[in-house]
């Protein structure tokens, strides 16, 4: 097992930057997720590392060696991909001994077996080895497919996507597996996603990407409770965090053209003095947001309720106050009705303020 | 605006039967969503309402009138795809003119109209683009403004969001919503994933291998599923699933888990319903929901020993997956609770809240 680091990466096709002078140090044993949107430069970042594409500057280190002019065989990373990519008129043995085979290889019969037997238990797949991979269902075969890269044991596991093609699900039985796997294996896990649920919820830490530039790493704690700009909190987290357009005046922010102010608190008063009488962008998430049917003595707010939706664990309850409209997370057992009038009570403890113009929080 | 009713509906392609005895009546104004996996027959049902397939058998009623046998363009509904299908070399103005052109409408009506839809869908800055200009979402809200623009009866979607990106999806839920509800005109609406169906619909439908599995709002298909296939597709995390059987121990009618020695005490009310549905040597399934479950390190009365498998953060909650005897137990606790993979931890469920179903028929018996 090995750490990967990222030396001010940078690759281009044509006129767009794909991967923009990227520095990253994943960790021996670690699971690191990059996280972004579609065409944030994800990929191509896992294909530098891999040795699929060359980078234009910028170094790729694995294990602490400098593997620029090593071909993809020679860089020992093992790749899977968002489709299976299996030898379909295998079966489930043939496909995983065939990364053993290699000439480059050399590994004798036994150990061939020794260790398609030794990872087809760890993959729950021993019962299907002798199976065509045609009859298998989706998650067998990515499960094949994770076992093929398993049995070579390489010093780090590239993933691109893997559970995406699977249905809701599936996604979520393959999520808490992989965490496991991940914590059986002990191997150094690059995981490329652009579902921050995945994300959240198998990363050790995450890098969110964004047009070929890292915008923050962090355990996915920090990156959901303290985002550093407002690309990384509307990003993470679903429900989406709330914005509002307000204007400070002493202790207070004032909602656009509402008579509605937020009183902040003194710790956020003393960061914020630069910005008396200016603007900025107020993020608060769904659950820091309680409603009651009472007025509470700070920062509550007469809304009525524009929608519910009824998630079934909890409630999204859709508010509007004027033609602003944000979200707030319930209990299903408030029973709140569409139409009805509620009051709204932002946790200011837990907001985040940005400055509208470079998006940076700052509070 | 109308109603649509499904009378005994049946589809076939060759063997396969598709929509198998269909009966569902759609009310006025309301957003129902049709929820299975693929093959389930969803969409295939769409398209029978829509007119674009005619059913073999049954009889499809919109606002009172049977058009069973009538073609798609005289139903006066409107169907929006999970592919744009713009017209690429038209500018998106143009699109959502294009019914409206076709009904030879004077040059000022289809102005007025067009503009009211997208004011709507707030797509005023982007008329003169086009489709290969637009974004994702873009293309979509006009694909949807080209669908109001004609005012139909009703709306028809199959999975309109399903090829976005995860956050757009997102977006585009609240926003069908809020169109919904400004427009509130009857809307039936494909697709395979629970979350749209919870958040978006009025009613939900849940078909599955062409039958007709439970009908109701959001909130009564996920606290009251009939059968295990309802129960475990809707929610995510799923509802657990424990395979069990009736046994009497201490004068008190108790699960035993199937496969291990572990007995889990039901409430007296329960206990006579499984007494009385039970004879004997029934397998049940006990369903419990991953926020019905209690987490805890502490040992407390009635609560169940588990072992720690994996945590999953979420943000605003975590889930922690444990093992309880063979059995695996998704838990949903609060952020801050996060315990040693491999920990011995102990659970209890809200008893008030479970399900169980007949191991067999995999009905719901309470």
């Amino acid at each position: 097992m090995a750490n990967v680091k990222l030396v001010s990466l940078t690759k281009t096709f044509g006129s767009i930057t794909a991967v923009d002078n990227m520095n990253l140090e994943i960790r021996d044993k670690e699971f690191f997720i990059l996280l972004g949107p579609t065409g944030a430069g994800k990929t191509t970042t896992l294909r530098l590392i891999a040795g699929l594409e060359k980078q234009d500057e910028g170094e790729v280190h694995i294990d602490n060696v400098l593997v620029d002019d090593y071909s993809p065989a020679l860089r020992d990373v093992a790749f899977v991909f968002q489709y299976y990519t299996l030898y379909p008129h295998y079966t489930v043995r043939q496909n995983l001994e065939f990364p053993l085979k290699s000439r480059l290889r050399n590994y004798s019969k036994s150990e061939i077996f020794r260790r398609v037997d030794e990872v087809s238990k760890v993959l729950h797949i021993d019962r299907l080895l002798e199976r065509a991979t045609v009859n298998l269902s989706g998650g067998e075969m990515q499960r094949v497919a994770l076992g093929r890269a398993m049995v070579r044991t390489p010093k780090v596991f590239l993933m691109d996507e893997p559970l995406s093609n699977l249905d809701a699900k599936l996604r979520e039985e393959m999520r808490s597996e992989l965490s496991r796997l991940h914590f059986d294996l002990g191997a150094t896990f690059f995981y490329v996603t652009h579902d921050q649920v995945e994300a959240m919820t198998m990363g050790d830490r995450v890098a969110v990407l964004n047009e070929g530039k890292i915008l923050q790493i962090g355990t996915p704690n920090e990156i959901y409770n303290s985002p550093k700009n407002i690309f990384v909190a509307k990003f993470v987290g679903s429900p989406a965090i709330n914005l509002f357009n307000v204007f400070l005046e002493k202790e207070n922010l004032i909602f656009g053209d509402k008579d509605m102010v937020c009183t902040l608190l003194e710790k956020q008063m003393n960061v914020l003095k630069d910005y008396e009488k200016k603007q900025l962008i107020l993020g608060i998430r769904p659950e820091d947001i309680t409603i009651t049917r009472e007025k509470h003595k700070l920062n509550s707010y007469n809304c009525k309720v524009y929608f519910n939706q009824s998630m079934g664990a909890e409630d999204i309850v859709n508010l509007k106050i004027d033609n602003t409209m944000f979200r707030a997370v319930a209990p299903p057992r408030l029973n709140i009705k569409v139409g009805e009038k509620v009051y709204a009570n932002f946790n200011i403890d837990r907001a985040h303020i940005f400055n509208p113009g470079t998006e940076e929080c700052v509070a | 605006m109308a109603e649509i009713i499904l009378e005994n509906v049946v589809k076939r392609y060759g063997d396969l039967i598709a929509v198998n005895n269909f009966n569902l009546d759609i009310n006025d104004k309301e957003f129902l969503v049709l929820l299975g996996p693929s093959g389930c027959g969803k969409t295939t049902t769409l398209r029978c309402i829509s007119g674009l397939e005619i059913a073999d058998e049954g009889k499809i009623f919109i606002d009172g009138k049977d058009v069973t046998k009538i073609r798609a363009s005289q139903r006066d509904i409107a169907f929006v795809f999970q592919l744009y299908a713009l017209y690429p070399i038209l500018t998106a103005y143009d699109n959502i003119a294009f019914p409206l052109k076709a009904q030879k409408y004077n040059k000022e009506r289809i102005k007025e109209e067009v503009n009211k839809v997208a004011k709507l869908l707030q797509i005023k800055h982007i008329l003169n683009k086009r489709p290969k200009e637009l974004s994702g979402g873009d293309m979509q809200r006009v694909a949807l403004g080209r669908a109001m623009v004609r005012r139909p009866k009703a709306f028809l979607l199959d999975e309109p969001i399903g090829t976005l990106d995860a956050k757009f999806r997102e977006e585009m839920r609240i926003e069908l919503k809020r169109l919904h509800i400004d427009i509130s005109a009857t809307t039936v609406y494909v697709t395979h994933d629970q979350v749209e169906a919870m958040s978006m619909g009025d009613r939900i439908a849940v078909l599955n291998l062409g039958i007709l599995q439970q009908v109701g709002t959001p909130h009564e298909v996920y606290t009251k599923p009939n059968n295990i296939f309802v129960a475990n597709f809707i929610g995510s995390p799923g509802m657990n699933f424990i395979n069990c059987e009736p046994k009497r121990r201490d004068d008190e009618f108790m699960l035993k888990l199937l496969r291990d020695e572990i007995y889990i005490s039901i409430p007296e009310e329960i206990q006579k319903i499984v007494e009385k549905k039970v004879n004997g040597d029934n397998k049940l399934v006990l369903g419990v929901r991953p926020e019905d479950v209690t987490f805890s390190m502490k040992k407390e009365e009635n609560a169940l020993t588990v072992k720690v498998y994996v945590i999953e953060e979420t943000g605003s909650y975590n889930i922690i997956d444990v093992n309880l005897g063979s059995e695996m137990i998704k838990v949903r606790t609060l952020p801050t609770i996060k315990p040693i993979i491999g920990e011995t931890a102990y659970v209890s469920f809200d008893m008030k809240r479970i399900s169980i179903f007949d191991g067999e028929t995999e009905r719901s018996i309470l």
